[in-house]
């Protein structure tokens, strides 16, 4: 019976389309693209060879830096946002609501599937100051404070950004890890609060070490999302005021397309993947290590 | 919040260890004892819900009403006049044109070339088939950044630029591992005798895949496509960097460029426009949540 399965042919049919188009349009490009870090130029002016210039450069440029220091703060505060606010919306969920969370895990998620410059848009209206008084000023001023100018200075534009990439994603994790708390045996919870464990110990102690790997997971993709963040940032602020919210990936498309340096875009998209790589790596065997200790 | 999560369960056991109070009372008591919560929740909601429905009657208001009103109230009349506005003058007719035309060819490739592959990795017995399956899965941890520089040179100079071409293939290579990587997961849960038997009456495999394989994995397929759906419709990147034309643009970068376009201060059609821009994904959430809500984080796990 080995053979039927076996065919060479067959295994070529089904196979080849979506290798093929994976591998010229993914790892080609990708190989092509480290290729760009040693040249300088773009696609209509033609490259000229710069040996290691663009590493160089990038490593003295600070506003490659300043990307570098936004894109982690930026993952680190959204990160930790999205997956505990998350993790509470499903404590709530698994533990307070219990079966009547259906409609209100339903109702939490549906921001998710908003296209993000639309949530942008409608967020940069809901923080305007002028012409018109957006709807947080319009509260701020009910209560008799000042409208504030939330787009005005970088401090406030993050501010703006991280509420908006976590009132997104609440729903998100909220699901994401109420599917690994509802797994935890009742019978383990049960012995626990048997043994006296309530509230916060007992989430402490029993759910949360029980829940690590779903947490674990929703931290890395929480992670490797945030670092790429793009959509939401160009749509909201477009990394203004100045380049105070100007993650990597905003300023390497800027660099590419605003002024055609393909090689120095290439370099900026390197770093990214790297720093995405040894995060995603990092957080990985850090957790390895604490489940074989615990 | 946090105090509710703690307080109810306890809160819950304590009326038998006190003496029994009057129906009435306890009713009162109860419905004290949960107030907290309830204000949780009701807040929750609230927060996640109004922004939609200030979106929503804010589409309808006339620019008096933007400049002059207070930004809460509520529109003194249903007026379309933003909508065809938008539709029209914003060119959002055209995008969202624009954004099928390019979607719907690329979701459909995606499928059929990832689940043959999923069934050619998962049920096809050959040597080296983890190594590749290992190789797709790195494509979903690369950032979009890294291809794109290379791409848009190839698309300039093989004349696909101007086209929605250039969108198509990109989108299926990006949504390509994802789907191979579940279809696996989803074949693996078929024994593979089912897939022997059918070639025992002599079909062929392939014939027994598109026969056999094809519609006991509708289900997934059906979630995958759902996913990818979400991923490329709202997607930005791609669509910026490959549509150098007005005509070209899909609904999120003509959404995007929309105030640059129609002038800053049209706040009608602008809020129309986001909600032309909403409304398909939401319509499809509204049919299909727990679909969706359950695709879209296995994504997540998986990846």
């Amino acid at each position: 019976m080995k053979h039927v399965l076996g065919d060479k042919r067959a295994i070529a049919i089904l196979l080849g389309p979506a290798l093929l188009v994976y591998t010229l349009v993914m790892l080609v490009p990708v190989i092509w693209s480290l290729g760009y870090t040693v040249f300088e130029g773009n696609a209509i002016t033609g490259f000229t060879f710069v040996g290691f210039d663009n590493f160089v450069r990038a490593a003295g440029d600070p506003k490659v830096w300043d990307a570098v220091l936004f894109t982690i703060k930026y993952a680190v505060v959204v990160t930790v946002g999205q997956v505990f606010m998350g993790y509470l919306m499903s404590l709530l969920y698994v533990f307070v609501l219990k079966r009547s969370s259906g409609i209100i895990r339903t109702l939490v998620f549906f921001p998710v599937v908003l296209p993000t410059v639309a949530v942008a848009l409608l967020f940069q209206k809901m923080f305007e100051v002028a012409p018109t008084t957006g709807i947080v000023n319009t509260v701020i001023n009910a209560f008799g404070g000042d409208s504030v100018d939330w787009f005005g200075s970088g401090a406030n534009a993050f501010l703006i950004i991280a509420i908006m990439d976590i009132w997104r994603s609440i729903g998100f994790y909220g699901v994401l890890l109420y599917a690994g708390i509802v797994e935890i045996p009742e019978d383990t919870l049960e012995s626990a609060r048997l043994d006296g464990a309530t509230g916060w110990s007992l989430v402490l102690h029993i759910v949360i070490p029980l829940s690590l790997p779903v947490l674990l997971s929703a931290i890395i993709f929480s992670v490797n999302g945030t670092l790429k963040v793009f959509d939401s940032i160009i749509a909201l602020t477009n990394g203004g005021p100045g380049n105070s919210t100007s993650p990597l990936t905003l300023y390497m498309f800027q660099t590419s397309f605003s002024y055609g340096e393909y090689g120095y875009g290439s370099t900026i998209a390197l770093l990214l993947t790297i720093i995405c790589l040894i995060v995603t790596v990092f957080i990985f065997r850090s957790s390895r290590r604490d489940l074989t200790k615990a | 919040m946090t105090s509710t999560t703690v307080s109810a369960p306890g809160a819950v056991k304590a009326p038998e260890r006190r003496p029994r109070p009057s129906a009435g009372a306890r009713r009162l008591r109860r419905f004290l004892v949960k107030l907290p919560l309830n204000i949780v929740v009701a807040l929750i909601l609230v927060i996640t819900i109004y922004p939609l429905f200030w979106l929503v009657i804010s589409s309808f208001k006339t620019n008096d009403e933007f400049i002059n009103g207070d930004a809460f109230a509520l529109p003194s009349t249903i007026n379309w006049q933003n909508y065809v506005e938008a539709w029209t003058t914003g060119n959002m007719g055209q995008y969202l044109t624009n954004s099928a035309l390019a979607v719907f060819p690329a979701l459909a490739l995606i499928i059929v070339f990832g689940t043959a592959a999923g069934f050619a990795l998962e049920v096809m017995v050959w040597k080296g088939r983890n190594a590749v399956l290992l190789a797709f899965l790195v494509g979903i941890m690369v950032p979009g950044q890294m291809i794109l520089l290379p791409l848009f040179t190839v698309y300039f100079q093989t004349g696909l630029s101007g086209t929605l071409w250039p969108l198509i293939i990109t989108y299926t290579a990006i949504g390509l591992p994802l789907t191979v990587f579940m279809m696996a997961t989803f074949f693996r849960a078929i024994p593979r005798e089912v897939f022997e038997a059918s070639t025992l009456d002599g079909a062929s495999i392939i014939r027994s895949f598109f026969v056999i394989g094809f519609p006991m994995v509708r289900n997934g397929i059906f979630t995958i496509a759902l996913v990818q759906f979400f991923f490329i419709w709202n997607d930005l990147l791609i669509a910026l960097t490959f549509t150098n034309s007005s005509d070209l643009r899909t609904i999120q970068v003509g959404l995007l460029n929309f105030t640059g376009e129609f002038g800053a201060t049209q706040y009608g059609p602008l809020f129309a426009a986001i909600c032309i821009n909403v409304f398909g994904t939401l319509v499809l959430y509204l049919v299909l949540n727990q679909r969706v809500m359950k695709g879209l984080t296995a994504g997540a796990v998986k990846g």
